[in-house]
């Protein structure tokens, strides 16, 4: 079998030692290392993404795949940065303040990554400021935010407001999610974008820096 | 007091408490705080919620310890007080309820995930479980109720150290479930044959499922259960779905509108029900006429 498909394969079965492996067969091979992101790791992650999306497999599926994900990125990412491949745009994601929960935005993080953008994953219990403040230095067009919890909902609001107040509204877009965050909450807080889960996530992320 | 399964045995369904969170938050509980800080400093809040559930009906009042375990106290810095925590939610209770209500030790997830797919180990999950279910029984919680799982592996852990602390005790365990086209799920990917085979394989004495849904999608999650066991069920609702009303969070189903939900549970023979997340003491007391209509 063409060594990037067994690449992509294992990454499926969340077989991180294999995947590195395979990763450095690859390298070794001479084969670009942007084949080698696409062609196998991304390939794999997109399968993922599809399966999870039609509820065949779960969380802990998807994280195994992600963990062999980052296995094979790690070896990549020396040669990557030097041959200064452009990513899909970069994303800054967070939990909202006061948000300890990180299950969901670490699902996003990883099917983000997985589609080939740039993460900049600030944890939980991220402070307003920080978000605006990462997207400016990073030169990010997009900010998600992800809360768990009814009582933190409404700090996206703030983050809405201060990328304003900045007149960062045109530069940065901004995509919330969550349990008790709908479509609706969204658009009265005037953030651009809802993602309903990690996948929708995503096709909404391309959509806000005009990929799709 | 009669010994809960026995009452259970009876056959007419049982009713709870509703929600604790949504009704700390009216009494100032802020984003970001531990909802678990307010048993140390401020008890006599639980004792107001206590008596409000109390007076509407419910006949199992459930502690303030939902985060309770140390793992989960430690986001806040308060693991070395899993002892007063807990011991704390329960005496207040206690206080409230003497003997006319079962006090329901709550116990929820760590918020960690387990090895291999995250990266906490089963012992330390067990570990944290064993040292939060020791100071509820101690303090004299009438049973364990394990809920909002949704990982299998977790909720086992949470049952064998409640068997292995308070063997005295009984169990009750429920998930969290998500309607996908393909049947009900957890987040983890547990369906509901796999959830109550595992449930009871580690010895849990009531099944069921509490939050994720409005009162409609738990019917069909109720009947989901009943084809799978004849064992008592739990099922506790959350009041819709919540909406952002004007800035405000309101969960949209009124104590009319679940009553009706919970006539069609007590008609599946669901042993205990009551409320989450949005549900009041006036959802409670709607609740118990279903029963007592029928009585």
């Amino acid at each position: 079998m063409d060594l990037l498909k067994q690449l992509s394969e294992a990454l499926q079965q969340g077989d991180h030692q294999r995947v590195a492996e395979l990763t450095r067969q690859a390298i070794d091979q001479q084969v670009p290392a942007e084949s080698i992101l696409d062609d196998g790791l991304l390939a794999g992650m997109n399968v993922i993404g599809e399966r999870f999306r039609r509820h065949e497999i779960f969380l802990p599926e998807v994280l195994m795949a992600a963990k062999a994900m980052y296995s094979g990125l790690e070896l990549l990412k020396p040669l990557l940065i030097k041959g200064g491949i452009p990513s899909q745009g970069k994303v800054v994601i967070g939990s909202v303040q006061g948000d300890l929960h990180d299950i969901g935005k670490n699902l996003v993080g990883i099917m983000l990554t997985g589609a080939g953008f740039e993460v900049i994953d600030l944890g939980n219990d991220v402070a307003p400021e920080r978000f605006v403040e990462t997207a400016i230095a990073e030169e990010a067009p997009v900010i998600g935010m992800s809360a768990l919890l009814t009582t933190t909902m409404s700090v996206m609001k703030q983050v809405v407001e201060l990328t304003r107040e900045r007149g960062l509204s045109e530069r940065v877009k901004i995509i919330v999610g969550g349990a008790p965050v709908s479509a609706q909450f969204a658009n009265e807080i005037g953030a651009d974008a809802h993602g309903f889960d990690a996948a929708n996530a995503v096709d909404r992320v391309k959509m806000l820096v005009g990929r799709v | 007091m009669e010994p809960l399964l026995d009452r259970l045995q009876g056959g007419r369904t049982m009713i709870g408490d509703g929600a604790w969170g949504t009704q700390l938050m009216e009494r100032g509980l802020s984003a970001g705080q531990c909802p678990e800080s307010f048993n140390l400093e401020t008890p006599e809040a639980l004792a107001e919620i206590a008596q409000q559930y109390l007076d509407a009906g419910a006949e199992i009042l459930t502690t303030n310890t939902f985060g309770g375990s140390p793992l989960k106290l430690r986001d806040y810095g308060l693991d070395s007080e899993t002892e007063r925590v807990n011991r704390l939610a329960v005496e207040a209770l206690r206080a409230v309820a003497g003997e006319r209500a079962y006090i329901s030790g709550s116990v929820g997830p760590t918020g960690k995930l387990l090895e291999p797919y995250g990266d906490t180990s089963r012992d330390e999950i067990y570990a944290a479980f064993e040292r939060q279910i020791d100071a509820l029984a101690n303090a004299g919680a009438d049973l364990i109720c394990v809920e909002t799982m949704i990982d299998l592996g977790e909720a086992t852990a949470a049952i064998q150290a409640a068997k292995n602390v308070a063997p005295e005790l009984p169990v009750v365990a429920a998930m969290t479930f998500d309607p996908t086209p393909r049947g009900f799920f957890t987040v983890m990917g547990v369906d509901i044959p796999a959830a109550v085979a595992g449930l009871l394989r580690e010895g849990a004495d009531v099944v069921g499922s509490n939050c994720g849904n409005g009162s409609e999608t738990m019917v069909e999650v109720a009947r989901g259960f009943k084809q799978c066991t004849d064992r008592p069920l739990i099922i506790q609702s959350n009041a819709g779905l919540p909406e952002n009303r004007a800035g405000q969070v309101v969960y949209p189903e009124t104590p009319e509108i679940m009553a009706r939900r919970v006539e069609q549970l007590i008609e599946l023979g669901v042993a205990i029900v009551g409320g989450c997340c949005g549900t009041t003491p006036d959802h409670i007391r709607a609740f118990r006429r279903c029963v007592n209509g029928r009585a």
